[in-house]
């Protein structure tokens, strides 16, 4: 008999315990949907304070010019062009792709450039299918398209194509996206020179997604290195590496609850799923630009 | 009901600047010649008739006016009569060029009477400026025969009296048969429709086809004849007046609301949700102010319909004030009531979406609210079809085997820019090439991936070869580049594409 009463009163306090977490869950604004999703990458699902990219939140991925700077070990070469350019971009393009292609549901993908490629989604993981355009004729006008996919509850993600995300407008995405439970993807694409990084908003992560220069693929090109293809005899391969799977400069500007850290990953695969770099996880070191860049 | 004038008669009352006392005839080219094809009571009374050539109406008559025959937008205006007369029954049909049928049964007493219903039918039509004849009877065959025929304006055949007694005075030619036979039948002998009653129908009936005997007993009402009324779709509306003229945003969006209410009960009594919404405000001037919402699905949520319109409603120019709004399903589709997938099944339902692609757009405008289908095709510019965001897409399955063949950049230039390349071998990929003034050595490449014109689109594209290459710089950077042949045999290098 005691047994049992003293069972029953360490459940019920453990009741108590459980509602009372609850509610100041609540009260930090976290609900009690804390929905992450996992990289699958160890060291960044690691460095992230949810161990994934929380969902229901807005996150903000930019893109820039390839290559590691000087201070990295490499030289990353001056660019005239701008980073919301269609080839500044295409890294963090396909890298939310491969964050939707392991959510599960309809996507809503709020455009106003007319550059993106929709096959090349499904390369990332993303089936074509879930995935609805909304096609605005100024890209100030994709957060109000945003917006309103945010306030459906039965979309998985809401992409968004945006300039330069201000704090009002990126104040606004996160309270819907809280509100719904509906991921908010902003792709930035400043364009105008100069417009980059810079200004804070309130996205809960931001992100910048750059390409590097790959590591050598298993097997280089085939087409000339036959030497039985006769008058070819001479040439025995090709001047040039053949293409393997590319690597990206992952960088994490700015994240509630953790550093910025930079991670030198692979590109996702047909799956969605980043592979973790060959190369160097260098998620301890957090480079001072990208600190001031936040 | 016969309209014995009516082509003429409705140009008169479109075109009022006609002067009234002179006589009206249309004409149609038929051959060579211009011959009257119909005409008004005043040139009828002067002599002119349907079939004369139009030189010898003019030379007869000199004050005749001559305009030319419209028999399109003559249909079109029977048909409107047509429903019009719907508010005598609902199963009307235009007979054109001249007639009109009714179909009164059951409908008479709600105008105290046959009698009664063809004096206001006819009242009503003469109001408009419109000669007609009407008849009454218990076949259709008669019906048409009386009005065309008979002595009286409005002929009333009550159910007791015998058709064949008022039909055997009428020539065979009210009998609806083709012109021949009617002149074949003038020409033995057979004047009236009595004649014929008289006559064995064996005979008849070897001599003439079966055509005569057919059209006789379905004016006599011994065989049926098919009615087909015209597709007459009961308007879904729903209607609020106001006691003032309003013109003030919230006032119209709460009887926005409450006319969404009213047409989602309207609805779903008939299972049925709206597929396009029209409003329509009256203003005080009498002028109406209109907005139409098409919805991607068939819906009845008038939480939804109301919020498509409400968020319109600042288009729209009130002016001094509407005094009444109307809301109008105007496209409908069937719409089951919606079955509660049971959490047991543990099916898990695709969400629905319409009503966000339905706000964006009215947003954005349909055209750009969009999902995209494969097309096959190796061009990439072609690559891509936009569909409704509320299609299906269907074919995915063939294109899902390209991608994995070759790779596609993730952002495609619309159109490809020129660059200046370096190449060791004509056939090989790059070494470096200059995009923007800015020299990239590549590092890697891949390729090339030929694709060739399709001269089944396009016949310029015959010799048309694009060599694709996917180079990366010593960046890191990825580039879709092509090679296509140019004038001179001189190959020009592209950029189309990057990678990320």
């Amino acid at each position: 008999m005691a047994e049992t009463r003293t069972k029953a009163e360490t459940g019920w306090r453990a009741g108590i315990l459980s509602r009372l977490r609850q509610e100041i869950g609540a009260l930090e604004g976290a609900a009690e949907s804390r929905h992450c999703l996992a990289f699958g990458a160890k060291a960044l699902d690691a460095h992230l304070p949810d161990g994934g990219l929380r969902l229901g939140a807005l996150h903000e991925f930019s893109g820039g010019p390839a290559g590691l700077f000087p201070d990295e070990g490499g030289a990353r070469p001056a660019t005239k062009n701008f980073a919301g350019g269609a080839g500044e971009i295409a890294a963090a393009t396909l890298f939310v792709a491969a964050i939707l292609a392991r959510l599960e549901g309809p996507v809503l993908w709020c455009l106003s450039a007319r550059d993106l490629f929709a096959p090349s989604l499904a390369a990332a993981g993303l089936d074509p299918e879930r995935v609805i355009y909304a096609e605005t004729w100024h890209a100030r006008d994709v957060p109000v398209a945003m917006e309103e996919g945010l306030k459906h509850a039965g979309l998985a993600a809401v992409v968004g194509e945006t300039g330069r995300l201000g704090l009002t407008a990126s104040r606004r995405l996160q309270l819907a996206a809280e509100a719904s439970g509906v991921t908010a993807l902003a792709l930035s694409r400043p364009f105008r020179r100069g417009a980059e990084g810079g200004e804070p908003n309130a996205a809960m992560t931001r992100w910048r997604i750059t390409p590097l220069p790959s590591s050598a693929p298993a097997l280089s090109l085939p087409v000339l290195s036959l030497p039985a293809v006769s008058g070819l005899a001479g040439v025995s391969a090709s001047p040039v590496a053949g293409i393997g799977r590319g690597s990206w400069r992952v960088e994490l500007l700015r994240c509630r609850g953790a550093d910025p850290a930079l991670f030198v990953t692979e590109a996702a695969d047909a799956a969605g799923h980043l592979g973790v770099s060959a190369l160097l996880p260098r998620g301890e070191a957090a480079p001072d630009r990208a600190r001031s860049a936040a | 009901m016969f309209l014995p004038f009516f082509p003429a008669e409705r140009l008169r009352r479109i075109a009022r600047d006609l002067p009234p006392e002179r006589p009206l005839a249309l004409t149609a080219r038929i051959g060579s010649q211009r011959l009257v094809v119909a005409l008004d009571l005043c040139a009828r009374r002067q002599g002119v008739y349907p079939g004369m050539p139009a030189s010898r109406a003019q030379a007869m008559l000199p004050g005749l006016l001559l305009k030319e025959s419209m028999p399109q937008a003559e249909a079109r205006a029977l048909e409107r009569l047509a429903f019009w007369c719907a508010r005598y029954s609902p199963l009307v049909a235009a007979e054109p060029p001249d007639g009109l049928v009714l179909d009164i049964s059951g409908c008479a007493h709600l105008f105290g009477g046959e009698e009664k219903l063809l004096a206001d039918l006819l009242a009503r039509l003469a109001r408009m400026g419109l000669t007609a004849r009407a008849a009454l009877a218990g076949s259709l065959g008669a019906a048409h025969a009386l009005a065309r025929y008979g002595e009286s304006r409005a002929a009333l055949v009550p159910a007791d009296v015998p058709l064949a007694e008022r039909l055997a005075p009428l020539p065979v030619a009210a009998l609806r048969l083709a012109e021949e036979r009617g002149e074949a039948l003038r020409r033995l002998g057979f004047e009236t429709i009595g004649d014929l009653l008289e006559a064995p129908r064996a005979p008849l009936s070897r001599r003439f086809g079966r055509e005569v005997l057919e059209r006789l007993d379905q004016a006599l009402g011994r065989a049926a004849e098919p009615f087909v009324p015209l597709a007459h779709s009961e308007r879904i509306e729903t209607k609020l007046s106001f006691l003032e003229p309003v013109a003030a945003a919230e006032a119209l969006s709460g009887a926005v609301e409450r006319l969404c209410e009213e047409l989602c009960g309207l609805l779903a009594a008939r299972q049925e949700g709206a597929r396009r919404l029209d409003l329509l405000l009256a203003r005080l001037d009498r002028s109406t102010a209109f907005l139409s919402v098409r919805l991607a699905r068939p819906s009845r949520k008038p939480a939804h319909m109301a919020r498509l319109l409400i968020e319109r409603l600042g288009e729209l120019d009130c002016g001094l004030g509407v005094e009444n709004a109307r809301l109008l399903a105007s496209a409908t589709a069937p719409l089951r009531p919606d079955q509660i997938a049971s959490s047991l099944a543990g099916r898990q339902e695709e969400p629905d979406l319409s009503e966000l692609v339905d706000r964006l757009s009215s947003r954005l405008g349909g055209a750009h609210i969009f999902r995209t289908a494969p097309v096959e095709s190796d061009f990439p510019e072609r690559a891509v079809r936009r569909v409704p965001a509320m299609a299906r897409a269907r074919a995915m399955a063939r294109a899902g085997t390209r991608p994995k063949e070759w790779p596609r950049p993730a952002r495609l230039l619309a159109h490809p820019e020129p660059v200046e390349v370096t190449a060791l071998l004509p056939d090989y990929p790059p070494a470096f090439f200059i995009w923007k003034g800015r020299r990239h050595r590549v590092r890697r490449a891949d390729g090339p991936e030929r694709i060739f014109g399709e001269w089944w689109r396009e016949a310029s594209e015959i010799a048309l070869v694009r060599d694709y290459f996917q180079v990366e710089d010593e960046a890191g950077a990825r580039f879709w580049l092509f090679r296509q042949a140019g004038s001179g045999g001189l190959a020009r290098w592209y950029l189309h594409g990057f990678f990320g």
